[in-house]
This record gives structure tokens, C-alpha cells and sequence, in this order.
């Protein structure tokens, strides 16, 4: 054909007419793009589709010896086992208290931080805090556990050590049930504050400068230009980041609560996550607990989608 | 700019000091480890370490080099993210660059295929099932082939190949070259800065990951650094033995540092090296499509 010796751009493609000749002219000329898109199209049905549909195990009394299609039916009774469940709703509330820590307090510090470097004129100062602060982001939940645990340790610990040379008793402060969840919310916040700073800073530097220069023509301080330019400007950033945390509310970490609890402080500090893998994993309670991963993936996506619409009312911004 | 007044110069005394002090406190903890993993048992009991060694000493370290078990777990790790990082980045490439060409029909059904797949996850128990019927317990597949593809990074990579100029294509095609010729000799040099970038975050996420080890490996000579870590550290005593002439320097909080080093060592090595990538991965990260 005289038509497949024209070049055709990436960018503006020649219009596609659907009829099957063309869609099999399309496939036998592009066969190779077709042919390396199958491997990842692949692992998804397998790694994301395949466990979404093993899911119905949450409505069956779910046997490893008679699989998905043997097992006996039994509707919701998992999920009202879960409600009755003095355990369930002790951790359900654990999950819930948390996410509203690290949500209330840990999202809105990354934003005053990346507020306060911009403020900096020291581009070494500036440079060098960054590497800094973005250092611990890539440690590993073990390794920032492990530097927790042994900071607050009763007996080696340097925070007790103050305490005591301070003339105060040392405090065990892993094991009881008041401090977890401060500790857990802390160290997310160690860990993650400066990280999060990046697409903030990045929101800070798109400013026109001079709306800051009309500004100071017109006498405004700096906190006035803060309040009126810079905070208006980033608040896009700002609300797609709260959504995409509102989506994930519920997912506190497995990682990040495993490494701390134990015994004498896991009545304050066990998540959903972590009661799924001992409970369901260790104690092969099967389908009750993937009734409970069921529960926590809805109320979930409720969350993202009446957030979505609740910002989409006020802001006119949304995910989607 | 104009000169500052009063009130904006005690802003920025305070700004400045009060950044100093965070950033000392992402520092210093983690020398006070360094510095116990240094140190004498006498030290570190009296509590007399705080952020250099104290009676310096190496037989912490010495103890934990002689354990055959953390170099076993350190080898693991670095073939998991070895291989793990080069799976990621192959499969991730080969769905990527097919859906930012126009003329792969339906990239709209494939691209909705794979954010549905972020929206909808599915439960810890239906995953493991899986990963057990595929036969991957106990093996270091388990480790790699489940999170073979981020579907966030698929994006990202999708869009960086988007933003490559098509007359390269078409130059390359009039030359005679096939469509793997293209991907392979025109696209992937051109395409070392999103590589580089999330090559680091995969490999990042490798080395760190315990989650999946837990779940998937019950062999404990399979088991990756920081399962072997978190064990050290959550089962409180040591289960190392230091050599007989270190017996009385080595400790088991100094012993618990030196793994904690040793396990972070290689993030600090290419740490350096990452900053200059990752900030830009970050921006290219928030580029919606």
C-alpha cells in the first residue's frame, strides 16, 4: 500500500477507522507493540486481578482443601462475626485513632516546612538541610524501629538517660500502652516529613516572582504576600495531596506498626493490617479475616469518593 | 529586595535556627546509633554514649561479620534487589512504551485495566493463596514477581515516553528498523534519566521491603536483611555470640547497631548519588496524564 510508506507521528496519528480490516492491518503491522504489551498485561490479570476475585472467599467458610468453587457459602456472616467481635472493634479503633493522628497532624507539617525553607535565601544552607531531611525517607521501618527502640530504651536509651541524670525515673516507654501511638505517629513524621516536602517546594518555585514584587510595591509584609500569594498558590497541590491521603486513610502501615509492638502495647497499637496478618495469616483464619481486608478496601474507596466529590463542590478540584 | 525590618529579621533568625534543629534531629539520631555500634558494653551501660564512640571498639561489628546468617541475609537482599529492580524496570518498559504509542488501539481499555488495579486492591489472604498455588512459597520469586509493576510508575514512565519527540520514531522506522530495534536502540538511551530515577525508587523499595518476606518465606536461610533485623531487634536478646577475645567489649544493644548500620550502609553509599535523581522523579511523578 502506497499509505504505509507515510511516516506516521507518535504525536498526531492518523485517524483510525474501526473497521475490523483496519484493526487487523493495525495489529499485523504493529504485532511487535501488541506482543510486548502482553507480559504486563498479564501480570496484572494474574498478580491484581486474580486475588481481587479470590476475595468472595470473605462471603464463604473458605477451605484450602475444597478451593474457591468447593467451599460453602455463607454470606455476611463473617462480617457480622466482625462487628460482634469485642478484638475486631478495639483494632478497628486503634486503625481509625491513628489515621486521624497522622493525618490531622503529620499532612499539614510538610506543608509549613516546605513554607519555612522557602523562606531560606542560603542556597548551601538550603541544599544541605534538604539532604538532610529527606535522608530518612529511604531507611527502612526496621532500621528507623530499631533506632526508636534503642533512643527510648529504659536502660541504654539517651531520652531516658536525660531523664535520669534530670533527676526523673526512666521510662519504658515501649512498653505501655500510652506512648505507642504518639511513637507511631512521631517516627511516620521523622520519616516522611521532609520527603513530602519535595512536590511542595516544586509547587512553590512554579510562583510567578513578580506577583511578589506588585506585592511589595503595595506595601504588603511578608506574611501578608504568604497569606494572599504563596498559600493560594500551592492550595491545588495541597488539595489533590489530602485526597490522595484521604484514599489511603486506613492504610497506617504494616510495616511501620509491626516493628514496635509487642505484648504490653499492642492493645493501643494493633491495626487492622497487623491483626490480618497474625490472625489470618499465622492463625489461618482465612476468609474472616479477608472479610475484614473487604471491610477496610470499602470504607476506603466511600472515603476517596465522597472526598472527591466533597472538594469538587467547594474547590472545583478533584482526582478525577 | 528590600531591606528587612525588624520583625522579619527575628522571622528569619527563628526560621533559621529552628530548621537547624530539625535537621539536627534527622542527624543525630542516627549517629547516636553509629556511635553505640562503636562502643564498649561498659559504655553504652553506664550511659555514657551520646553521639561519638565511647571506649572505641569494633568487636560489635567484629561479631556481627563472623555470623554466617547476616552475610546469608545480606546476599539475599542484594540478589532480590538486584534482579527485583531489573524485572521491575523490564516489565514496567515493555507495558509503558506499547501504551504511549498511538498506534497501539485500545491504550484507553489497557490504561483503565491498570488503574483500576490502584483503586481496588485486594486483601492480604487472596494474594498469599495465590503466591502459594503459583508454588512461590519459600522462593525468592515470591519476593520479585508480585510487585513486578507499580502501576504508579507504569505512569510515570508512560509519560516520559510520551514526552520523547515521535519524529524519532518515524526517523528510525524509514531507516528500516523494527519496532524492537526502535525500543531497544532509539528509546531506551534516551530514556536513562526515568530509568535511573525509578530504578532507585524500586530498588529502594526492595532493599527495605519485609512485609512479603514475612508473608512468603518461612526458610530462614532465605529470609532478606531486614527480616533477620527486625528479629535482633524485636526478640531482645542477642542471638549472636561474639569471638571469645571480644566477649567482654561486645553488647547486645552494640551488637543490634552494628546490624542496624550494617543494613543501612548501602543506602548511605548511594545516597549521594540518588539526590540529584529523585527530586526530578518526584516532579515527574506529579505530572498527571
Amino acid at each position: 500500500m502506497a499509505q504505509s510508506t507515510v511516516p506516521q507521528t507518535a504525536s498526531s496519528p492518523i485517524p483510525v477507522r474501526k473497521t475490523p480490516r483496519d484493526r487487523w492491518s493495525n495489529f499485523r503491522k504493529y504485532k511487535a507493540l501488541y506482543l510486548l504489551s502482553i507480559p504486563g498485561i498479564l501480570y496484572f490479570l494474574l498478580f491484581k486481578y486474580v486475588p481481587l476475585l479470590g476475595s468472595v472467599m470473605a462471603f464463604q467458610d473458605y477451605s484450602i482443601f475444597k478451593g474457591y468453587l468447593g467451599s460453602p457459602w455463607v454470606g455476611l456472616a463473617h462480617f457480622e462475626r466482625m462487628f460482634q467481635y469485642p478484638d475486631f472493634l478495639r483494632i478497628l479503633k486503634n486503625t481509625l485513632l491513628l489515621a486521624f493522628y497522622s493525618l490531622g497532624i503529620g499532612f499539614p507539617v510538610p506543608i509549613i516546612l516546605a513554607l519555612l525553607l522557602n523562606e531560606i535565601r542560603r542556597m548551601f544552607f538550603k541544599r544541605t538541610l534538604q539532604t538532610v531531611l529527606y535522608l530518612p525517607h529511604f531507611l527502612s521501618w526496621v532500621v528507623i524501629g530499631g533506632i526508636a527502640i534503642e533512643i527510648l530504651s529504659p536502660r541504654t536509651g539517651i531520652v531516658n538517660n536525660i531523664l535520669t541524670s534530670l533527676g526523673f525515673d526512666s521510662i519504658y516507654f515501649m512498653g505501655e500502652n500510652s506512648y505507642i501511638r504518639t511513637i507511631l505517629v512521631s517516627s511516620g513524621i521523622w520519616k516522611d516529613a521532609g520527603w513530602g516536602t519535595i512536590i511542595y517546594l516544586a509547587a512553590l518555585t512554579g510562583i510567578n516572582p513578580d506577583l511578589y514584587e506588585a506585592a511589595e510595591m503595595d506595601g504588603a509584609s511578608r506574611w501578608r504576600q504568604t497569606l494572599s500569594i504563596t498559600i493560594p498558590a500551592i492550595l491545588p497541590t495541597v488539595t489533590i495531596l489530602f485526597l490522595l491521603q484521604i484514599g489511603h486513610f486506613m492504610d497506617f502501615g504494616f510495616e511501620r506498626v509491626l516493628v514496635f509492638l509487642n505484648t504490653l502495647n499492642s492493645q493501643n497499637g494493633e491495626i487492622i493490617d497487623t491483626y490480618i496478618y497474625s490472625a489470618g495469616l499465622l492463625d489461618r483464619q482465612y476468609s474472616y479475616t479477608t472479610a475484614i481486608g473487604l471491610f477496610k478496601s470499602v470504607v476506603g474507596l466511600v472515603l476517596i469518593v465522597s472526598g472527591n466529590w466533597l472538594s469538587k463542590k467547594m474547590t472545583g478540584e478533584g482526582l478525577y | 529586595m528590600a531591606r528587612m525590618s525588624r520583625g522579619q529579621k527575628a522571622f528569619s533568625l527563628f526560621n533559621y535556627l529552628f530548621l537547624s534543629v530539625l535537621g539536627l534531629s534527622m542527624i543525630l539520631p542516627i549517629l547516636h546509633v553509629i556511635a553505640q555500634s562503636l562502643s564498649s558494653n561498659a559504655a553504652i551501660n553506664t550511659g555514657k554514649v551520646f553521639f561519638l564512640p565511647v571506649d572505641f571498639t569494633l568487636s560489635n561489628f567484629r561479631a556481627v561479620v563472623g555470623e554466617k546468617l547476616i552475610w546469608r541475609s545480606f546476599g539475599v537482599s542484594v540478589f532480590v534487589t538486584l534482579f527485583g529492580t531489573l524485572l521491575n524496570l523490564a516489565m514496567t518498559a515493555l507495558l509503558a512504551y506499547p501504551l504511549s504509542r498511538s498506534e497501539y488501539l485500545y491504550r484507553k481499555p489497557v490504561l483503565i485495566f491498570v488503574l483500576l488495579t490502584m483503586i481496588f486492591t485486594a486483601p492480604l489472604i487472596p494474594n498469599y493463596l495465590l503466591v502459594k498455588e503459583l508454588g512461590m512459597i519459600d522462593s525468592l520469586w515470591s519476593l520479585m514477581l508480585p510487585g513486578a509493576i507499580s502501576a504508579f510508575n507504569l505512569f510515570v514512565m508512560r509519560s516520559f515516553f510520551m514526552a520523547l519527540p515521535g519524529e524519532l520514531i518515524d526517523s528510525a522506522r524509514i531507516d528500516g528498523c523494527g519496532e524492537m530495534r526502535i525500543l531497544w536502540n532509539v528509546i531506551m538511551p534516551l530514556s536513562k534519566p526515568v530509568m535511573a530515577t525509578l530504578g532507585i525508587f524500586y530498588a529502594v523499595g526492595h532493599w527495605n521491603s519485609y512485609a512479603s518476606a514475612l508473608y512468603y518465606i518461612n526458610n530462614r536461610q532465605l529470609y532478606p536483611l531486614q527480616v533477620r533485623l527486625r528479629e535482633f531487634i524485636i526478640t531482645d536478646s542477642s542471638t549472636i555470640n561474639a569471638p571469645a577475645q571480644d566477649a567482654v567489649l561486645t553488647s547486645p544493644e552494640g551488637i543490634k547497631m552494628a546490624v542496624v548500620v550494617v543494613a543501612t550502609i548501602p543506602i548511605m553509599l548511594v545516597y549521594p548519588f540518588l539526590q540529584k535523581h529523585f527530586t526530578k522523579g518526584v516532579m515527574v511523578g506529579s505530572i498527571k496524564s
